[in-house]
C-alpha cells in the first residue's frame, strides 16, 4: 500500500491522508496507489499540510520503514507520549 | 552575568515582532515552506518527525535561575513537560506548535533570551568553557569576549546568508572543556611575552561527514582586533566557498582545498584591509561588557573542609565536584545521565528545582556543558551536602562524570527528521550494561558519543568510543569508532570495521572495553591504551 | 525584468550593462554586472567611470553578493549598487546595510513589506556599509 503522511502546518503534528482529509491516527490512512503526487501538490498548495510525502506500507497498512513507524507511534523512548495505544506493536511493525 | 540594556532588548523585541509577522504570512499561505524554512531556521525552528522543534540559545552556556524557570514554563505551557540540553550548550523543545512559536520567543525575550541564529546558514550561538569564571586553571573569564562576539555577530548583514553554518568557541584554559578545535573558528585566550592578552586562533574545524580539526591560523592576535579577524575569515570563506554542493560548503572544506597556508594568506590580506574600517568594538565597550562578569561576592572566610562521612555523598563529591579558583568554593557538575534515562533531558519540575538550587547556593548562576550536563559554578563547600540533598530529591545525583555511562547522544531517529537510526535507546542499553558503579570506576574515564546520522550532532568523531547510526536498507545499523577526543588531546575517531545491529553494537562495545581492561597499564585511560596499541589491539577482540 | 526599486535621489541610469570582461575591454562602458562568484576587485581600477554596478543573486541562499557589495563600497564606489535576481523582502535590510541602494527582484516586492523590512530593526550591532551608528557607539557617545 502507498499512504501519505505529512505534518499539520500550524501544530506540526503528524497527519495521515484519509481519502477526504487528514487524521492524526495512522490507522485512518488509506491506500492512494499512484495518486500521491497530485494529492500532495493540492493539499500543500491549500496549506492543509506541510512536508507531505508518500509512505510505503504492507498490505495491512503498516509502514515498512522504521522512521515512518516512529512517526506513527511517537518516540520509542517516550511511549507514554504516543497517541497510538498499540505503540510497541507499531514500533515492532506488527 | 550579562544583562540587556535598552538596545539589546529593542533588538530582541524587534526580532520577535518580525517572526510573528513571518509566521502569520506563512499561516495565511502567503509563503510556502521553501521560502519560510530559512526564516524559521534563523529563529531555531525546525520541522521534525513529530512536531516543530525549537532550539533556544544559551549564550556561552550561561543561565540564571529566572531564565531556567522560563524554560520550565515553556516546557509546561507549550511542550510536553520537558526539554533537551544539546551538545552545543543550547536547549531544544520537541513538541512546539508553529502558531505558538512567536509567543514562546516573546516569553524568552522577557528574560533576555532568544533563539536567534540557532540554526540555518548563519553564525551560531557561541560556546565556551562551562567552568568560565570559576575554573582554577583559567587565565581569565572568556565570557566577556563571547558576549562581545555574540553582539558583533548578531544580525550581521554580510554574514547572514553564509555557505553553511558557522560555529565559534572561546576558552581561556589549557584544559579544553568546549571541544574547541571541533569548531569552525576556535579561540583560546592566551598571554604573550609582554603580558598582553590575545587570542590563539584556529580555523576550519568541524564534524559532519568530513571531520576536520581546526588548524592554528594565528599564534597571537591582539584581543581588541578579534572582530576584524573573524570578519576576515568569514569574508574569505563567504566569497570563495562552493555553492553547488551543500556537503562541501563548510569552511573546513575550503581550508582543505586551498591548503592552510593559502587560506591564511587570504585571511591575513582581508584582515589588513578590514582593520582599517574601524569595525572593532572599542576597549570601553569591552570594559562595559566585562563589568557584567565581575566575580560574585565570595566569602573570603568560607571554610575549605567538609564532612564526608556519608559514603554516597563522598562518592558524589569525588566524581561530580571539581576545584574552584576560590578557597572554600567548588564547581558542581549535575549529571543529566541517569542510567536508563535520556541523555540531556530534564523535566519542567527538575528545571524549577535546579533554578532554586542555583539561586540559593550558586549566586544565581547555572551553566550548560556540551556534554549535555549542567554545572553549578560557585558553590560553598559548606553547602555541598545541602546541594546534594536537594539534587537527590529530583533524582539528579548520578556520579558518572566522564565515565562510561556519561554518554552523549543526539535525539536520533526518535525525534529527528535527518536521523537514520535511533541513538537514545542505544545509550540506554549501554548505560544499563555498565550500570554497576564499581565497574564504572574500574573502567575510569571513557567518553562514549552516539550520533544517529552522519551530521554528527552526537559528536561520534570525538568519542573515545563513537557510534554512528546508519540506514542499511531500511534497517538501523551502527558503526563503531575508536580513538576520538573532544578535549585538549583532540583526535578524530576511526571506524573499526563492519557495522552491527543495535544489540550487536552493545556487545561489540563491551568487547572493546574488555580488550582495554586486559591490555591497560596502570593509570592508562581507554584512549591512552588505544593510542599505544592502535586499532589492531582492539580489532580482533571486537570481531574475533 | 520586474520593476527596479531605487533608494537613490539621482536620475535613473539607463546605460547598458557589461560583463566584467566586456567592461574591461570597452572604455566607454559605465555599467557592470557582476555574476555570483566573480571577483569584483577586477573593476576597482576603473571605479571613477562607473555609474551602476549590478550584482547577481541567482538564489537567495547564495550570499556571495553581500561581500562583493561591501568590497565595492569599501573601495570608495559611490554609484548605484543594484541587487538583481532572487531578491526576497527578508534580504532587503541586510542588502541595504551592505551598501545596495537599488533592487531588481525577479518577483515583484510589495512596497509596504519593503518599508516594514527596512524599518524593522531600530539599531544595528555592528559597523557596515551604511550610515547606521553601531550600538556600541550609541552606548559610549
Amino acid at each position: 500500500m502507498i499512504l501519505i503522511s505529512g505534518n499539520d502546518l500550524a501544530s506540526g503534528a503528524v497527519t495521515w491522508w484519509t481519502g477526504t482529509g487528514w487524521s492524526h491516527h495512522f490507522g485512518d490512512a488509506v491506500d492512494v496507489a499512484g495518486d500521491g503526487a497530485a494529492i500532495i501538490a493540492a493539499e500543500e498548495a491549500a496549506c492543509r499540510v506541510n512536508g507531505a510525502a508518500v509512505v510505503e506500507a504492507d498490505a495491512a497498512g503498516m509502514p515498512r520503514h522504521i522512521k515512518d513507524r516512529i512517526r506513527a507511534a511517537g518516540p520509542s523512548v517516550r511511549i507514554d507520549l504516543g497517541i497510538n495505544p498499540a505503540v510497541p506493536a507499531v514500533l515492532a511493525g506488527q | 552575568m550579562y544583562r540587556y540594556d535598552q538596545y539589546d532588548q529593542a533588538m530582541v523585541d524587534a526580532r520577535v515582532a518580525e517572526f510573528r509577522d513571518q509566521v502569520a504570512r506563512r499561516l495565511a499561505g502567503k509563503m510556502n515552506d521553501d521560502q519560510f524554512k530559512p526564516l524559521r531556521l534563523k529563529n531555531g525552528l525546525y520541522l521534525q518527525l513529530h512536531a516543530y522543534m525549537l532550539r533556544i540559545a544559551i549564550p556561552y552556556g550561561t543561565l540564571n535561575s529566572g531564565q531556567m524557570r522560563t524554560l520550565a514554563h515553556i516546557a509546561r505551557r507549550y511542550d510536553k513537560g520537558y526539554g533537551h540540553f544539546t551538545t552545543r550548550q543550547n536547549i531544544q523543545f520537541n513538541w512546539i506548535k508553529l502558531a505558538e512559536a512567536p509567543d514562546i520567543l516573546a516569553d524568552l525575550a522577557r528574560v533576555e533570551m532568544h533563539a536567534i541564529q540557532t540554526s540555518g546558514e548563519s553564525i551560531r550561538n557561541i560556546s565556551a568553557d562551562p567552568y568560565a569564571g570559576a575554573a582554577a586553571d583559567e587565565i581569565c573569564d572568556p565570557r566577556p569576549w563571547a558576549e562581545l562576539l555574540r553582539q558583533a555577530t548578531s544580525f550581521h548583514p554580510e554574514f547572514s546568508y553564509l555557505p553553511r553554518k558557522f560555529k565559534i568557541a572561546v576558552i581561556a584554559a589549557e584544559v579544553d572543556r568546549a571541544a574547541l578545535r571541533w569548531h569552525d573558528c576556535a579561540l583560546r585566550i592566551v598571554t604573550n611575552a609582554a603580558g598582553e592578552q590575545g587570542f590563539e586562533v584556529y580555523a576550519g574545524g568541524g564534524m559532519g561527514r568530513t571531520p576536520m580539526i581546526a588548524f592554528k591560523i594565528r599564534d597571537f592576535l591582539p584581543a581588541g582586533q578579534i572582530f576584524s579577524y573573524l570578519q576576515a575569515i568569514l569574508r574569505v570563506w563567504n566569497l570563495h566557498a562552493r555553492r553547488d554542493n551543500i556537503h562541501k560548503q563548510r569552511m573546513k572544506i575550503l581550508v582543505h582545498t586551498l591548503g592552510e597556508d593559502a587560506f591564511r594568506t587570504e585571511v591575513e590580506a582581508a584582515f589588513t584591509h578590514i582593520l582599517t574600517l574601524g569595525s572593532d568594538f572599542p576597549a570601553a565597550e569591552y570594559d562595559r561588557i566585562a563589568a557584567h562578569f565581575t566575580p560574585p561576592p565570595f566569602d573570603a572566610d568560607a571554610p575549605d573542609d567538609m564532612d564526608l562521612s556519608d559514603p554516597d555523598f563522598a562518592r558524589w563529591v569525588a566524581r561530580q565536584v571539581v576545584a574552584h579558583k576560590m578557597p572554600g568554593y567548588a564547581i558542581v557538575n549535575i549529571s543529566l545521565k541517569p542510567v536508563g534515562g535520556i541523555p540531556g533531558d530534564v523535566s519542567a519540575d527538575q528545571m524549577d528545582a535546579i533554578a532554586d538550587i542555583a539561586q540559593k547556593y550558586s549566586f544565581d548562576d547555572l551553566r550548560s556543558a556540551y556534554t549535555q550536563n549542567l554545572v553549578l559554578p560557585h558553590v560553598r563547600k559548606a553547602d555541598l551536602f545541602a546541594v546534594w540533598q536537594a539534587l537527590k530529591a529530583i533524582n539528579l545525583v548520578d556520579t558518572n562524570r566522564d565515565q562510561i555511562t556519561d554518554i552523549i547522544a543526539c535525539p536520533g531517529l526518535d525525534y529527528c527528521s535527518l536521523a537514520n537510526a535511533r541513538s537514545i535507546p542505544l545509550a540506554q542499553k549501554i548505560a544499563q550494561r555498565f550500570a554497576d558503579p564499581a565497574v564504572g570506576d574500574d573502567i575510569g574515564d571513557l567518553n562514549i558519543k552516539i550520533s544517529g546520522c552522519i551530521n554528527a550532532c552526537g559528536h561520534h568523531h570525538a568519542g573515545h568510543i563513537g557510534i554512528l547510526g546508519v540506514d542499511r536498507k531500511g534497517i538501523e545499523n551502527y558503526q563503531l569508532l575508536l580513538g576520538g577526543s573532544g578535549a585538549e588531546d583532540i583526535s578524530a575517531a576511526k571506524i573499526t570495521g563492519p557495522g552491527f545491529d543495535e544489540d550487536g553494537v552493545v556487545d561489540a562495545l563491551e568487547r572493546a572495553v574488555n580488550a582495554y581492561r586486559a591490555q591497560r597499564t596502570p593509570g592508562e585511560r581507554f584512549i591512552d591504551t588505544y593510542r599505544r596499541v592502535g586499532m589492531d589491539g582492539f580489532k580482533e577482540a571486537i570481531y574475533g | 525584468m520586474a520593476e527596479i526599486l531605487r533608494l537613490r535621489d539621482d536620475a535613473p541610469i539607463h546605460a547598458p550593462l557589461f560583463s566584467i570582461d566586456d567592461f574591461l575591454a570597452e572604455p566607454a562602458a559605465r555599467a557592470v554586472r557582476i555574476e555570483a562568484g566573480e571577483d569584483v576587485t577586477q573593476i576597482f581600477p576603473h571605479l571613477g567611470r562607473i555609474d551602476l554596478v549590478e550584482i547577481a543573486f541567482p538564489r537567495f541562499r547564495d550570499g556571495r553578493g553581500f561581500s562583493s557589495a561591501r568590497l565595492l563600497r569599501e573601495a570608495g564606489y559611490v554609484g548605484e549598487l543594484r541587487a538583481a535576481g532572487d531578491v526576497l523582502v527578508d534580504l532587503i535590510a541586510f542588502m541595504r546595510r551592505c551598501g545596495f541602494d537599488a533592487f531588481a527582484p525577479d518577483a515583484p516586492l510589495d512596497g509596504d513589506d519593503v518599508a516594514n523590512a527596512l524599518n524593522r530593526f531600530p539599531y544595528a550591532y555592528q559597523h557596515a556599509s551604511d550610515a547606521a551608528v553601531p550600538i556600541w557607539k550609541l552606548r559610549h557617545g
